[in-house]
């Protein structure tokens, strides 16, 4: 096992590295509507098959055969090659995204290129997260592991917010114009190779993890991982536990305080871009810490009731918590004023048209070149901005709750000859596929009969329920014997 | 517990099929021609309903396991 300046260095090189992977696979994803109008012109039926295809290919199918590809090369052949084979192929892939020329350029090229791409990342990420969580669990103490590899666990949530704080600042550098219509957009995806070469360079230098080698060494390793963890009643009956009992609902739960919180922010609190990305980083940060007090926690209290308590809370809390997003930027309950309190702005100018509200917030209105209706953004008041950025910090909080933990939960649930594999598999359809099918589903809801601006929300609410009572029934609080074996 | 755990088994045996089933009618539902937006476009439903197969058949196996007692010893 290492120790002390030892274990920070894996902590350190293995957590950066995922970082990047994170921040790659994100950018796509914030981009997505510039990406759509470079590359995916709705004009073009083939370009728009495509666009689908790069939506949900990547994270649906991708994904979780990226888990099964690399998880059985990293139980083969070890840990630490595999992990820096995602890298280099996350890294390579998010940087020629940004090289491709438009589609106007290279016409139905442009999107094939930029979904073999996407696909790619989506394969890459599938074998990222269990190899960087393996690697760092194998080297931790049994006694602390919990708290090591909630390092890893940062990572998901921070490369989110480098993601946006990246995007944020290249669009504040180069200009609105810029970023949008002309090449300022690519900047994030061609900034990556920097960050993957610093990566790939320090994981170069690391050493296999200690039971891997070991077990290597005595010719114990498997030599087909996905036939002992998916044929072998005892391993397969606890992935199936780990993905119903745990990842699916701890899926859902980070989808929805993060990523689904950001698009109702935006698109139905409708709350300027900049305010509502800026009220996510904040709220991002204020709670990241969590994971580590959290993962640490486990050590002493046990994984399972810290995973289900931050269930139960995303279960209760949902509802009230997105009722109440809705309610500080509802300007329909606002009453209107005719004279803007101080000499804040003009009331209009040009094609922007400005609504002032007795509480101190604002209704901004564009009129957009070939539209009939005006875009509609709310500028909140200090005020208003803390009150969401706190509701987003308790949501992300539930989040670190059940993520802090589960890799380490993870790790234990599985012996070490084909733990990368097993690990992978119910990680990935958790996060990729229930987390990823939260806006689809959301969206499916709210055509129903007498649904609302909340009746999404019963998608994530109802798939923590089943986790969490399966969590509870099933899952032991117990630390399994196969973390050193 | 035991009997708890092992009675629900029926229970998560049924949701597996039943959830496929869900999927399947809700994209006839809403597919269709001209449609707005990814839920009336059948790429996404083709997408997910495949990827929905294996889970569904995975939790009707762990409702199979959970019926044979397989998760007794966990407590």
């Amino acid at each position: 096992m290492a120790t002390g300046k030892g274990i920070g260095k894996i902590i350190a090189a293995s957590s950066v590295g995922t970082l990047i992977e994170w921040y790659d696979f994100y950018i796509f994803g914030s981009l997505s509507t510039i990406i759509a109008q470079k590359f995916f012109p709705d004009i073009n039926p083939t370009a728009a098959l495509l666009s689908t295809l790069a939506t949900f290919a990547a994270g649906f199918i991708v994904r979780p055969f990226g888990a099964l590809f690399f998880g059985r090369i990293g139980d083969i052949i070890g840990r630490k090659y595999t992990f820096l084979l995602t890298l280099m192929l996350m890294g390579g892939s998010t940087f020629l995204i940004g090289c491709i020329p438009s589609y106007d350029t290279i016409g139905w090229w442009a999107p094939l290129l930029v979904l073999i791409l996407r696909l790619l990342q989506g394969l890459a990420l599938g074998g990222e997260y269990g190899g960087a969580a393996t690697y760092v669990a194998e080297h931790s103490p049994a006694h602390r592991r919990g708290f090591f590899t909630s390092w890893i666990q940062t990572t998901a949530t921070l490369g989110l917010f480098v993601s946006l704080g990246v995007i944020l600042m290249i669009r504040r550098i180069v200009g609105i114009e810029e970023f949008t219509y002309g090449n300022g957009w690519r900047y994030p995806f061609l900034l990556s190779i920097i960050l993957v070469v610093v990566s790939v360079f320090i994981r170069m230098k690391m050493d296999e993890s200690p039971l891997f080698a070991k077990l290597k060494k005595e010719g114990k390793t498997s030599s087909n991982p996905l036939k002992e963890s998916f044929g072998k009643k005892e391993n397969f009956k606890m992935v199936l536990l780990a993905l119903f009992g745990a990842t699916m609902g701890q899926g859902v739960i980070w989808y929805t305080s993060q990523f689904y919180a950001q698009h109702f922010i935006l698109t139905k609190c409708l709350v300027e871009y900049e305010q509502a990305n800026s009220i996510i980083l904040i709220g991002l940060l204020l709670a990241t810490p969590f994971f580590i007090v959290f993962g640490s926690l486990s050590d002493k209290w046990g994984r399972k009731g810290i995973m289900m308590t931050g269930m139960l809370l995303g279960v209760l809390f949902y509802q009230p918590i997105f009722s109440q997003l809705y309610k500080i930027a509802d300007y329909s309950t606002k009453t209107e004023v005719i004279q803007p309190p101080g000499n804040v702005s003009p009331v209009q100018a040009g094609n922007i048209s400005f609504i002032h509200y007795s509480d101190g917030s604002s209704l901004k209105n564009t009129i957009l070149p070939n539209s009939n209706s005006p875009k509609r953004e709310v500028i909140l008041t200090e005020s208003g901005k803390w009150q969401m950025i706190g509701l987003v910090a308790v949501m992300v909080l539930f989040v670190t709750m059940v993520y802090g933990p589960i890799a380490a939960f993870l790790v234990e649930l599985f012996p070490t000859r084909i733990r990368y594999t097993s690990m992978s598999l119910p990680y990935h359809i958790g996060n990729g596929v229930f987390g990823g099918l939260v806006p689809f589903i959301a969206t499916l809801i709210t055509t129903l009969p007498g649904a609302n601006h909340l009746s999404g929300l019963w998608y994530p609410i109802g798939v923590a329920s089943l986790s969490f009572i399966i969590g509870m029934l099933y899952l032991s609080n117990r630390k399994m014997n196969t973390s050193n074996d | 517990m035991q009997k708890i755990k092992r009675l629900l088994g029926i229970f998560w045996m049924l949701l597996g099929p039943l959830f496929f089933i869900l999927l399947v009618y809700s994209a006839f539902q809403n597919i269709q021609q001209g449609g707005q937006g990814d839920i009336s476009n059948p790429v996404p439903w083709i997408i997910i309903i495949t990827i929905s197969i294996p889970i569904s058949i995975g939790l009707t196996i762990f409702g199979w396991y959970s019926w044979k007692g397989e998760y007794d010893h966990m407590n």
